[in-house]
């Protein structure tokens, strides 16, 4: 196999990682402060998309507006993350992890037919922005120039994520928060504001990631679903909660999918699966997480 | 007095009615109703071997569904690519789906909580990328369509049913084999057994500190509720005419799921009293409106913050509330 076709492969699997860390960070976080698995978050992804595109249809194609629609689709999603958590979702921060579950679930399902509702059942397509429209050479493949622009916002996000967490005030109390929520309400600190704040924040996050898959991908019923499982894959892998771990998940998770294309084609898929199983089996607290208590 | 009617009520052979008013649909319904009481009838024995784990065991098991495809699956390809006799496939779907059961679940009871639920949803995510793309057994996304009724000739020799269509007899032997299968989950939570997979909701500690061992008695009803689980799903892809990988798909889970907390989780016939109610609500809406995923939606929001002990909790809670107050009448000045 040549060497370009593998730097290619290599490339691809990267940019499916980069979407996904983005997409998975926001499920990492919300899991890490407060146990829940958001089976939404595919939802609030997928209302992202349909914004962008909204906001794209209102202003004119082309130019800065698709940047507008990126960051409309983005506030917006984290509105509706702030509404969730405050007339629902905290009620049920003391029950079972079923109800919780459940509850995200209910989510989905009504999230899902309002985008249907709203948008129809057809495909809908942003077009790229015309600044990152063109493409580069590198090592003799073409790499188109908003997969590079995805590929640097990851990292950057993941980076800005983990100074965050590790050197302000912020990132203190949401450790602490993680580590012991009582202890911390206990202390005088607003839990409530940092759940809320912790929630919208990876709302904010879904609908971000989105708007930026919408020049690459069309917008269908049924995004939600799909990514959610995808996201919900890497985090097991990385370690729920982690961030790093989540971002090294995506990358292993791309790059099983590229290459397992090639190994055995038409079981990438299971490849995988059957990998997340082996490290729930394992370690199931993920590569880089830590065992809940 | 009040006690003899309680007595009375409870002297009822309420499940032996119900069983027998199901078995006459096909005389007094309609092709359609015997078609959703067959439907409800799978959906129940789905829903109650799923809370063989939910309520019974508190075990959050988010990918039952995969035992459901497995059974599925195993009886539609015995039936329909190596022409087996449905007497043969069906034991032989309930057998594999408890070996499935066997070696998932025992990686799954090392975890808690929604480390379980994880892993129990992973491994149906694993059976459904299975479905979706081992095309040469499967069906891959085309799935098996055409799965053969099984052979009923031996049930038009009884005397009433010979004029039956073979639907309604496929309807009356599956009714058949879903009550046992009911009653015999029935007597496994009456049993000993199910007392301690009770002990091991309430506070697993103390029970391991008793000397029980959990893990093992954990596996024991995943095992048992994956089976029941396989031989509702058997009996699916036969009533559908089809197997196919979206019936693995996670989602599929989280509406068994729906089931089991609409009817009572608490209830042994709550789950089936959550099928019969899901799936009337689904005819009812569907013939208005295409929004049915935002109804159910709304219904477990409901369920959820309002009635979280579901239909038969509602029922109790009133019922307690109504004896309660009839109770203390004689008590109270007279009004008259």
């Amino acid at each position: 196999m040549p060497a370009s076709f593998l730097f290619s492969q290599f490339m691809g699997g990267l940019t499916t990682a980069m979407f996904l860390f983005l997409i998975a960070s926001g499920l990492s976080l919300v899991f890490g402060v407060m146990r829940v698995i958001n089976f939404a978050h595919g939802s609030f992804y997928m209302i992202g998309a349909y914004l962008a595109w909204q906001m794209v249809h209102w202003l004119h194609p082309g130019g800065a507006s698709f940047w507008a629609a990126a960051i409309f689709a983005a506030v917006g999603v984290a509105l509706l993350g702030a509404a969730v958590e405050r007339l629902f979702f905290r009620s049920l921060y003391g029950r079972e992890e079923l109800y919780q579950l459940l509850f995200t679930y209910a989510l989905v399902l009504i999230l899902g037919d309002a985008a249907k509702f709203l948008w129809g059942t057809g495909q809908l397509s942003v077009s790229t922005p015309p600044v990152l429209a063109g493409s580069v050479q590198i090592f003799g493949t073409t790499q188109p120039l908003y997969n590079l622009f995805v590929m640097a916002i990851g990292p950057a996000i993941a980076f800005g994520g983990w100074l965050v967490l590790n050197r302000t005030g912020i990132g203190r109390m949401v450790r602490a928060a993680q580590m012991d929520r009582e202890m911390l309400d206990a202390l005088g600190a607003n839990v409530g504001t940092i759940y809320t704040g912790m929630f919208v924040f990876s709302a904010f996050l879904a609908g971000l990631s989105g708007a930026l898959v919408t020049p690459i991908q069309s917008i269908v019923p049924g995004m939600d679903v799909l990514i959610i499982v995808q996201a919900f894959i890497v985090v097991v892998i990385g370690g729920m909660g982690s961030f790093w771990g989540t971002f090294w998940g995506s990358v292993i998770y791309g790059e099983v999918l590229s290459f397992g294309i090639l190994i055995f084609p038409g079981f990438s898929l299971f490849s995988v699966f059957a990998l997340m199983a082996v490290i729930l089996i394992v370690r199931p607290w993920g590569l880089f997480g830590k065992p809940l208590r | 007095m009040s006690w003899n009617r309680t007595a009375l009520v409870q002297r009822i052979p309420w499940t032996l009615i119900v069983f027998l008013a199901a078995c006459t649909v096909p005389w007094i319904g309609s092709r359609y109703n015997t078609f959703l009481g067959e439907q409800i009838a799978i959906d129940a024995l789905f829903a109650v071997s799923l809370n063989l784990l939910l309520g019974t065991t508190g075990l959050v098991s988010f990918g039952h569904v995969a035992y459901f495809g497995v059974g599925a699956y195993v009886c539609g390809i015995l039936m329909k690519t190596y022409e087996l006799p449905f007497a043969v496939a069906f034991p032989a779907a309930g057998l594999g789906t408890a070996l499935f059961a066997l070696v998932s679940g025992y990686f799954c009871v090392r975890l808690i909580k929604l480390y379980f639920a994880m892993l129990t949803l992973a491994f149906s995510q694993i059976v459904w990328a299975i479905a979706y793309k081992w095309n040469d057994v499967t069906g891959g996304d085309q799935g098996l369509p055409e799965i053969p009724f099984p052979d009923l000739d031996w049930m038009s020799s009884i005397p009433g049913l010979g004029d039956l269509r073979i639907n309604d007899q496929f309807y009356l032997l599956a009714l058949a084999l879903i009550a046992v299968s009911l009653a015999v989950l029935h007597r496994i939570v009456r049993s000993p057994f199910g007392r301690i997979l009770t002990t091991i909701r309430d506070n697993p500690e103390r029970a391991a500190f008793i000397g029980i061992n959990v893990r093992a008695y954990q596996l024991a009803a995943f095992v048992v509720a994956g089976t029941f689980a396989g031989f509702a799903g058997a009996l699916y892809g036969i009533f559908s005419r089809g197997v196919f990988a979206d019936y693995v798909f996670w989602s599929k889970s989280a509406e068994v799921m729906i089931m089991t907390i609409l009817g009572g989780m608490d209830f042994f016939w709550g789950p089936a009293v959550g099928a019969l109610a899901l799936v009337w609500l689904n005819q009812q809406i569907t013939a208005y409106t295409e929004y049915w995923p935002f109804f159910l939606g709304t219904i477990l929001l409901v369920l959820l913050f309002v009635f979280p002990g579901g239909i038969l909790g509602g029922i109790a809670a009133g019922y307690g509330f109504l004896r309660r107050r009839l109770q203390s009448r004689p008590l109270q000045p007279r009004d008259a």
